[in-house]
Parts: C-alpha cells; sequence; structure tokens
C-alpha cells in the first residue's frame, strides 16, 4: 500500500527486506534523505547521543521489532523497514517497553489494530491452530501411511536374489567395495 | 528500426513454435518421420530467432536506444557497459525473453541428440512436443504481452538506470543461475510424459537425460546459494535466507529435483518404482511453473507486486493446462508403473532413498503449505497473514534434521539388505565420537538442545561420510598397492557417481554446520555510537572513527563511515560499513561490512534510517558464527556435482548393455 | 502410491474399485487449482463502485460523530457521506486536509458528514495530525485495516463519495481538488 503515484516493482528476482521497504518509500524519507549532505555539516551533537541508564536500548526494541511486520509494506519486519511509518511504530514499542510491556502485550496491541498479518507467523488462536496442526498432522498421517506401504513392500514375495550378500565383517566390507570398484 | 524487427523476430519465434508443437504431434499421429524431423528443425529455427532477439535488444541496451520502453526501463547513459548487458534480464520484458533464449538452447540441444536406439525414438516427438509447449507459453508472453521490443511515443533523453539492488555481481549472475536451473529441467520432463504417453516406461528416459537432470539440478543449487551470498553482502540484513515466497519458489522445486535424483538411482540399480520416479519428475517441472506463477502473478505478496496484467491469468491458464496434462498421464499409466520387485530389507539402500523421498517430501509438503497461507487464510477466515521464518524454522527444523540424519547413514547401506548387525558396528563409532564432541561443548556451556542435537546429527554424518572416502581409498590401495592420492584419485575417477555424491553430501554437511552456527548462535548489537566511543561484541571492538561523504560511479552519494576493528584488544583492521543512495531512483541502500574468518563474521551495517554524521551514527553488527562454512559447503557441494557429473566412456557401454538385456520385458503400450 | 493397490489387487484377486491414488491427485490439483484461481481473482478486485459496504467505526476521543463514540456506516444513511482514507504519514493528504475541514464546515448543515479513516496509523501521530489543521469532522482509526481492506484502497490519500442511499457516486484517489468538490457535493444534493 502506498502513496500513488509510484510505480511498483517489477523484478522476478530474489529480493530480501531491504529492497521490499526500500520500494516502498515514501516521499517523506525521500526528501530526509536529501538532507544527508547537510547533516555532515552538522557540529554540536545529535539529540540521541547517550543513552540515558534505564531507557529502553535498541536492542530491546529490535528484540520485539523482529517479529512485528510492516502493515504497510510486503513482508518487511519492523527492525529492518526503513520507512517513516515503520519508526513510528518502532516509537511505539519503545514507548510500550518503558511502560513494561511484554513483547506479547506489544504484539496483540499490533495486532487489534492492524490485523493479524503483523504477526511474524500465523496466530496461534481459534481457528489459526488449525494452520500449525495441519502441516504436522499432515507429516505424521503422511508417516503412518508410508510406513505401511513400505511395510507392505517389504512382504511381498521375493521375486530377485541379492548378489551373495552374507558380509558382516569390516574386511568383508572392504571386499564388497573392491568388487563394486572392479564392476561398475 | 532494431526495435520493429525485434518485435518481429519475438512472434516469428512464437509462430515457430507453434508450428513445431503440432507438426511433431502430426507426425507422430501419421507415423511420418520427416514432420518430426521438420520440428526438429524447427527448433533450432527458434533457437536462431530467439538468440537474434536477444543480440537485437543487448545491441539497443549498450547503443542507448531510449525509445524503446524496455530499454529506458531498466538502462541509463551513465551505466557502465557491464551493467547495461546485465540489463537484458533486469526487468519483467527482458526476463521473459532471456528465460525463452535459455528454454530454446537446452530443447534444440536435447532434441539434436543422437537416436542410437528406434526404442528411443518414439520418445522423440513427444518430448520436443511437450518441451517446445512450455516454449510456446513463455514465447506468447514475451511476443504479445511483455514484448521487450515495445516503443515509447518519444524518444526520453535518458532512461531509468538499473534498479541499484541489481547493481551487484551477485545479483548479476543468480537469475541466469536460476533460469538454467529450471530450463534445465524442464528436458527432464518432456521426456518423462514422453515416456508416458507412449508407454516406455523403462529407465531409457532417465538415461537420456540424467546430465540434463544433473546440470538443471546444479544451476538451480547455484542460484539459490548465490541468492543467499548475495542477500547477505548486500540486502543489509544480517541474513541469506528468510523464507520469502518467492524464494520457497525456487527452493521447492529444488527439493523435488533432489529427491528425483536420488530416487531414479533405485530405478536404474534395481528398476523399481518407477512410479516414484515419475511422479517426481512431474512434481519438479509443476512446482516450477507454479513458482513462477506466484512470483510474476502477485497472487502471493511478497516484494514482486507485478501490475495487473494478463500475465496473471494467462499463467494459470497454462499451469492448469500442464497440471491437468500430467495428472491424466501419470493416472493412466499407473498400473504399468508399479514395479515387480519388493523391498528386501527396511534396512536397504532402497529403502533409505524411500524415506529420503519422504521426508524431503514432507518438508516440500510444510513449505508448500506455508507459502500457500496466506491465500488460504483470506478465503478461509478473512485475515490476511504473514507466514515468516518462525513458521518453518518450527515446522522444517525437526525435517531438516532427520534428513540429514538419514543422509549420515544412508552409505553405510547396501542393496537389497544391510544386516542390522553390520549397520550398528559402522554406526557405533561415529555415533560415539560425535557425541563426545557434543558433551564437550554441552560442558563448556555451549549450546541450547536444539543445537546440540543438531550439531550431533551433522558431526555423527560428517564422520560416516568422511570414513567412506577413507575406506574406499585403503581397499584400492591394498588392492592395487597405489600410493594415498593416486588410490584417492583413482577412486574418484572410477566411480564418479558415488562419490562425487558423497563430496556433495560433505558440502551439504559443511553448510549445515554453517547453518546451525547461525541460526543457534548469532549475536547482535544495535547501538548509537559518537565519534571514538567503542561496543563490544564477543571478542571483538569496534570503535567509531568518523564519516565521510562522496560521489560514486553512475548517480550515487556514497556516505561512509570507518570504524576500527580490534580482536583480543589487538587492532585487525578498519571496517568501512556505507549507505548508497541513488539520486535518480531515490532509494537507499545500506551496504555492510564484514571481517570474515573460518570461525565467524563480523558483519556491521550503517543503519538507513538514522543520522549518520561524523559526530554520531548508528550501527547494527551482527556476530555470525561459521557464517562461511555456509559458503565454503556450497563451494564443495558444487565441485560435488561436477565430479559426479562428469561424463564417463564406462556409462554408454554399460547403458547399451543393460537396454540390450531389458528389451523383453518392455511395458505395454508397443 | 499405486504398489499398494496393485498388491491389494492381486492379494484379494478380485480388482478393486476405488483408486484412491488417483482420487489422491485429481483432488489435490482441483483443490490447488481452485486455491491459486481464487487468489488470482483477489488480485484483481477492483475497488466497489455501487453499494458502498458497511463498517464499524470506533471513533478517536473528540473526533466522535453524533456524540457517539461508535457507529455504522448504516446509522448515517439519509445523509451524504464523504469518506476520506488518509494516515499521518502520508505527505499527500497534507494537501488535502484543510480542503476538507472547510467544505466540513461549510456542508455539514446541509446533511452532508465527512468521515476521516486513518489508515495503519498510531493513535498519538493520528492526533498529532487532526490537530495540526484543525480538523472536527469525525475521524477513526482503521482498525484491523478491515474497512481499507473492503474499500480495496491502494494507498492514501482515497476519497468515496456515498450518496443518501448508500451508494458510492465517485471515487477519487490522490488529493481531492477543490472545484470538483464543491460541484460533487453541489450536484449530489440536488438529486
Amino acid at each position: 500500500m502506498e502513496i500513488h503515484g509510484e510505480e511498483k516493482g517489477r523484478f522476478l528476482f530474489n529480493l530480501s527486506a531491504n529492497l521490499r521497504a526500500i520500494l516502498r518509500e515514501s516521499p517523506r524519507h525521500f526528501l530526509k534523505l536529501l538532507i544527508l549532505p547537510l547533516a555532515l555539516l552538522w557540529v554540536s551533537g545529535q539529540a540521541h547521543a547517550q543513552q540515558p541508564v534505564g531507557a529502553v536500548t535498541d536492542n530491546e526494541v529490535n528484540e520485539v521489532a523482529r517479529d512485528i511486520y510492516c502493515p504497510v509494506c510486503e513482508n518487511v519486519p519492523l527492525d529492518v523497514c526503513p520507512t517513516q511509518a515503520c519508526a513510528d511504530w518502532r516509537t511505539i514499542i519503545r514507548q510500550q517497553l518503558a511502560e513494561g510491556q511484554t513483547k506479547e502485550e506489544i504484539i496483540d496491541y499490533f495486532a487489534v489494530r492492524y490485523g493479524e498479518q503483523i504477526r511474524s507467523a500465523p496466530p496461534r488462536y481459534g481457528i489459526f491452530w488449525f494452520f500449525w496442526l495441519i502441516p504436522v498432522l499432515g507429516v505424521g498421517l503422511a508417516a503412518i501411511f508410508f510406513g505401511r506401504y513400505v511395510w507392505q513392500l517389504q512382504k511381498r514375495p521375493s521375486t530377485s536374489k541379492p548378489p551373495g550378500v552374507t558380509a558382516v565383517a569390516k574386511e568383508d566390507y572392504l571386499a564388497q567395495v573392491e568388487k563394486e570398484l572392479g564392476k561398475k | 528500426m532494431l526495435a520493429d524487427i525485434g518485435y518481429v523476430t519475438v512472434i516469428a519465434a512464437f509462430a515457430v513454435a507453434v508450428y513445431a508443437v503440432a507438426v511433431s504431434i502430426y507426425g507422430n499421429w501419421k507415423n511420418d518421420w520427416r514432420w518430426v524431423e521438420s520440428a526438429r528443425n524447427a527448433s533450432i529455427a527458434i533457437l536462431g530467432l530467439v538468440v537474434l532477439a536477444c543480440v537485437l535488444l543487448v545491441t539497443a541496451l549498450l547503443q542507448g536506444d531510449f525509445s524503446i520502453d524496455y530499454v529506458w526501463r531498466v538502462s541509463s547513459r551513465e551505466m557502465p557497459t557491464y551493467l547495461k548487458v546485465t540489463a537484458l534480464w533486469g526487468g519483467q520484458a527482458g526476463s521473459l525473453l532471456f528465460w525463452n533464449m535459455i528454454l530454446a538452447v537446452f530443447t534444440a540441444t536435447a532434441m539434436a541428440h543422437k537416436w542410437h536406439n528406434e526404442h528411443e525414438r518414439y520418445l522423440l516427438p513427444h518430448a520436443l512436443a511437450v518441451a517446445t509447449v512450455t516454449q510456446v507459453f513463455f514465447l506468447g508472453l514475451t511476443a504479445f504481452v511483455e514484448n521487450p521490443f515495445t516503443q515509447l511515443a518519444f524518444t526520453p533523453a535518458d532512461g531509468n538506470g538499473l534498479n541499484p539492488l541489481l547493481r551487484h555481481p551477485g545479483m548479476i549472475i543468480h537469475p541466469p543461475m536460476l533460469y538454467l536451473g529450471f530450463t534445465g529441467l524442464t528436458i527432464p520432463y518432456a521426456f518423462a510424459m514422453a515416456a508416458l504417453i507412449t508407454g516406455k516406461l523403462d529407465e531409457g528416459w532417465i538415461r537420456i537425460t540424467r546430465r540434463w537432470t544433473l546440470a538443471g539440478w546444479l544451476f538451480l543449487s547455484l542460484g539459490l546459494i548465490l541468492g543467499g551470498r548475495w542477500a547477505y553482502d548486500v540486502l543489509g540484513w544480517g541474513g541469506y535466507w528468510d523464507w520469502d515466497p518467492v524464494e520457497n519458489a525456487s527452493l521447492m522445486p529444488w527439493l523435488a529435483g533432489t529427491a528425483f535424483l536420488h530416487s531414479v538411482m533405485i530405478q536404474e540399480k534395481r528398476n523399481m518404482f518407477k512410479m516414484w520416479n515419475m511422479f517426481l519428475i512431474i512434481l519438479t517441472y509443476c512446482l516450477m511453473i507454479y513458482g513462477t506463477f506466484i512470483v510474476r502473478s502477485g497472487v502471493i505478496s511478497s516484494v514482486h507486486s507485478f501490475a495487473q496484467s494478463a500475465v496473471g491469468p494467462l499463467f494459470f491458464g497454462f499451469i492448469s493446462l500442464m497440471f491437468v496434462f500430467s495428472a491424466y498421464w501419470l493416472i493412466r499409466r499407473r498400473d504399468e508403473l508399479a514395479s515387480e520387485n519388493r523391498l528386501d530389507s527396511l534396512l536397504s539402500r532402497e529403502a533409505a532413498f524411500l524415506f529420503n523421498n519422504f521426508v524431503i517430501l514432507a518438508i516440500l509438503g510444510a513449505t508448500f503449505w506455508g507459502t500457500n497461507l496466506p491465500i488460504v487464510s483470506e478465503l478461509v477466515t478473512g485475515e490476511k497473514i504473514t507466514v515468516g521464518s518462525p513458521f518453518y524454522e518450527q515446522v522444517n527444523g525437526p525435517l531438516f534434521a532427520v534428513l540429514l540424519l538419514l543422509m549420515g547413514v544412508a552409505p553405510l547401506t547396501m542393496w537389497y539388505r544391510t544386516s542390522t548387525q553390520r549397520l550398528g558396528i559402522m554406526m557405533r563409532w561415529p555415533a560415539l565420537a560425535a557425541l563426545v564432541f557434543v558433551a564437550i561443548l554441552f560442558f563448556l556451556g555451549i549450546g541450547t538442545w536444539g543445537s546440540l542435537l543438531g550439531l550431533w546429527i551433522v558431526t555423527f554424518a560428517a564422520i560416516i561420510t568422511l570414513l567412506e572416502f577413507w575406506r574406499g581409498t585403503a581397499a584400492r590401495m591394498r588392492s592395487k598397492n597405489e600410493p594415498v592420492w593416486v588410490a584417492y584419485a583413482n577412486l574418484l575417477a572410477r566411480n564418479r557417481r558415488r562419490y562425487g555424491g558423497y563430496w556433495i553430501h560433505v558440502g551439504v554437511i559443511v553448510m549445515a554446520f554453517g547453518i546451525i552456527g547461525t541460526e543457534f548462535f548469532q549475536q547482535e548489537i544495535q547501538i548509537n555510537l559518537n565519534r571514538g566511543e567503542s561496543v563490544e561484541l564477543g571478542d571483538y571492538r569496534m570503535t567509531f572513527n568518523g564519516v565521510r561523504q562522496y560521489a560514486g560511479p553512475d548517480d550515487l552519494i556514497i556516505t561512509e563511515a570507518s570504524a576500527d576493528l580490534y580482536h583480543n584488544e589487538r587492532y585487525v583492521r578498519t571496517l568501512y560499513p556505507r549507505t548508497e543512495f541513488y539520486t535518480r531512483s531515490g532509494q537507499p541502500m545500506s551496504i555492510p561490512a564484514a571481517r570474515s574468518t573460518i570461525g565467524e563474521d563480523f558483519y556491521v551495517l550503517l543503519i538507513l534510517w538514522e543520522q549518520t554524521s561524523s559526530a554520531s551514527a548508528v550501527f547494527r553488527i551482527y556476530l555470525n558464527p561459521l557464517i562461511n562454512w555456509v559458503w565454503a559447503g556450497g563451494f564443495i557441494f558444487v565441485l560435488g556435482t561436477m565430479i559426479a557429473a562428469w561424463p564417463d566412456p564406462v556409462d554408454n557401454t554399460v547403458a547399451a548393455a543393460s537396454v540390450r538385456r531389458r528389451r523383453p520385458s518392455l511395458a505395454a503400450g508397443d | 502410491m499405486s504398489e499398494i493397490t496393485h498388491q491389494e489387487k492381486v492379494i484379494d484377486g478380485q480388482r478393486s474399485t476405488t483408486r484412491w491414488d488417483a482420487i489422491l491427485i485429481w483432488g489435490g490439483v482441483l483443490a490447488l487449482l481452485a486455491i491459486l484461481g481464487w487468489g488470482l481473482l483477489q488480485t484483481f478486485n477492483s475497488p466497489p463502485t455501487d453499494v458502498a459496504p458497511g463498517f464499524e467505526m470506533r471513533f478517536y476521543d473528540g473526533y466522535h460523530w453524533d456524540e457517539k463514540a461508535v457507529a455504522h456506516l448504516d446509522d448515517m444513511q439519509g445523509q451524504i457521506v464523504v469518506l476520506n482514507f488518509w494516515a499521518s504519514w502520508c505527505v499527500e493528504c497534507r494537501l488535502e486536509a484543510d480542503l476538507l475541514e472547510q467544505a466540513w464546515r461549510d456542508y455539514r448543515d446541509r446533511g452532508v458528514v465527512f468521515v476521516g479513516i486513518a489508515y495503519v496509523d498510531t493513535e498519538q501521530h493520528a492526533n498529532q495530525y487532526l490537530e495540526e489543521f484543525g480538523i472536527t469532522f469525525p475521524n477513526a482509526p482503521d482498525l484491523r485495516t478491515a474497512i481499507s481492506r473492503q474499500y480495496k484502497i491502494t494507498g492514501v490519500p482515497e476519497t468515496f463519495f456515498i450518496d443518501r442511499d448508500g451508494r458510492i457516486v465517485r471515487h477519487i484517489i490522490g488529493p481531492v481538488q477543490p472545484a470538483v468538490l464543491t460541484s460533487l457535493l453541489d450536484s449530489m444534493l440536488a438529486n
């Protein structure tokens, strides 16, 4: 979802988080980047030079942001998304962490406002449980059927003779290898 | 002028392809080989036309003919020459044309095969038709929907230029590798369908296409590895794989291809499990076209939201046709495909390969489920959901562990049966040694249960595989009296498939070590540093020196930070992470700087959205243990595949002999 | 796989009529195609053009409609509704903010309701934006992106003009132009 007038990307290739976010750059961020050269002229320190003791660190924010996906961009987690909107959301995460909210609570907060798509994996309640259950059950069931299939294969009467494999000891194995090396 | 020729050339290629399909079917129906020959010649004509079209497009790119829409989109005056050439696959229309060219090359080459065998000649018309139907579809897209030679109403002064993210070496070679892989795998599929349709269900089609399968699979593997490497080097999120739908679209055919590669060995050795092999190659092809469909149609949201065009529905039509066509013939011939042999023992190599099939299909199923889940969810619950790494890690992780374990044990199994006693003896010491290794780690306080289990499995597999080399070499040394290196070289040379395969396994094991290292032991820190300040991570300390800004080639503005790296307080080197900004496209990128050793990478990124100045900058630093094992493993993997694929003069005589032997038992359908 | 059914046929001595493998394969293929086809259709879905989809609004504090904190679009039937999607992080939205507020003040007594829907925004920033432009018409967050998905918007700002019977008369993508706004409202009021 984007500001109007922006071209959508049309590439085949295997692009990753940054590209997704970057392709979805908002004009406001574009302007911000033009200011970068000017920023070099700054002599005085930045607003956030030192982090006061007890404040929420970037790492703690990232810890939560990693598992929240940007509601607007495609498939970008908040810890790598460069847009202004994502920066706003990271600020919210920071505020909530400072208020003592847990990661779960923060994610739920986002989910209520922006939908379940912000979760990095399908939620684990209600009908969504099936989304997890189905692959697990599927593999389990498949394993059972596969087991039956293999068992039945094994029980069929033998039609071909194995080439005299009675080797047990190591030396016999080597003999086997040599035999196989001799022929092809 | 050039654009007009190009435009017509593509349409002509499409027409010839349609002719080729029609004529090969007709010739087969009327049993008139001349028509089939004509079709075969037509495939060469298609090749010529498509190559011409590519040459024309590249010429237009090099000349900077911006009256052509595609050239305007992906090229610009100040781009370096090599980029102008690679811009051929830099956008949708060009990449489709490029795909067509590769497919044409492969089809023409495969069909030029000399048909020694009357018996095998029956396959030709059908294989040609199936491969060319694929060509018809993609050429149709190129000719009528996404023609790269479409012209603009006016001629702009300059073009847009290639997307900045595509201007790196990894990105230049990654798409061609993938295309080579996908189209390479079309050939075995075409022959498999030919076998199904004609009823010639013995392993003839497998033998003819074995090198194609291996080559296609190799290129696909390369494409995946290079894609990961490129993501790691350039895209700046510290990782190399995140289970994005587009990544999965390439992974799934690769998984099916891997299962197929293994499974055909059973058919060649013991003429069993034909149904599996048919099923697997069909699955590989279908996953491949399904993958290109979801990528280009925007059905599953990912980076690639293509504007709504006719591409989506046309693709849907094509995949529907091919799915139904494949399913129909597979089901129609299933009785003939049923194998006569049986499984002598659950501990045999055949059984191991079967288990292998099963585990790979389980991973494939889970991945397929996860990839399609967003659509299913919207259909069923009305809610969109995201299926990210946590889902795949939890569901696929255990399955990969089982697969690796299987990979470790499989070389110990023998055809027909392996005695439990022997198997136990062979597994005992490697298992113990691996356990000792893991126990040491445990007592050193390193690792969680999951990672330790993974490490045990991988170490176990590594020891067994390496022992296989030793045993083989020792056997040769003993019997032929050769010194170690000669024995080893001869071992490889005489048994390329087996030992090449073992080298591939070694590659996988090394990669697995790397993946376990980065997945379980990665450390990360994000911190704002003022000039002169330091940050510590692991045994490293990094000090921020300052920032400089300069203009780069093209229309680039580069903001580069300089930071000194110390390991155990000794100066190692200076790192230069930077952000790149292409003024024309307004897209910023953060390019990491890394110090790589065997043990780990110290990987630094500038945070794009934070202010970077000489006074202060925000860095994100990753410590990625064993990451370089992933790339090294990939390299070994590729080497192993090349060893395994190297032509072996012995192959042909044995193949001919086995065909003569098997003739009387040809399947029904003659 | 077919080996099992083949085996069963041989052992039982009679031809099994249900071919599970065939059913499984065809079922799988058709189910997959159905899902993909449906997904493809979704990407082609265009925004509503006739009946305006109904939805619930939980207004921001201070931006209630008719003293109500929660309302449904149906509650507004009988009035002309100007449904405007915006976001505080949207630069283009700022171009029309003043215009919309002015038009609200001009037309509110004539049976026209302006409703702003904050798309994927945060309460804090949304409120700041509203205060900055002195907005007084009702505004609500697009909870769970439900409303924007119903209206299939492709970005912000987008504005839907809904007549008294709940039908969408016009859908404007991008900032609204003053002349267009007044002429459209006038003609809708005249009908």
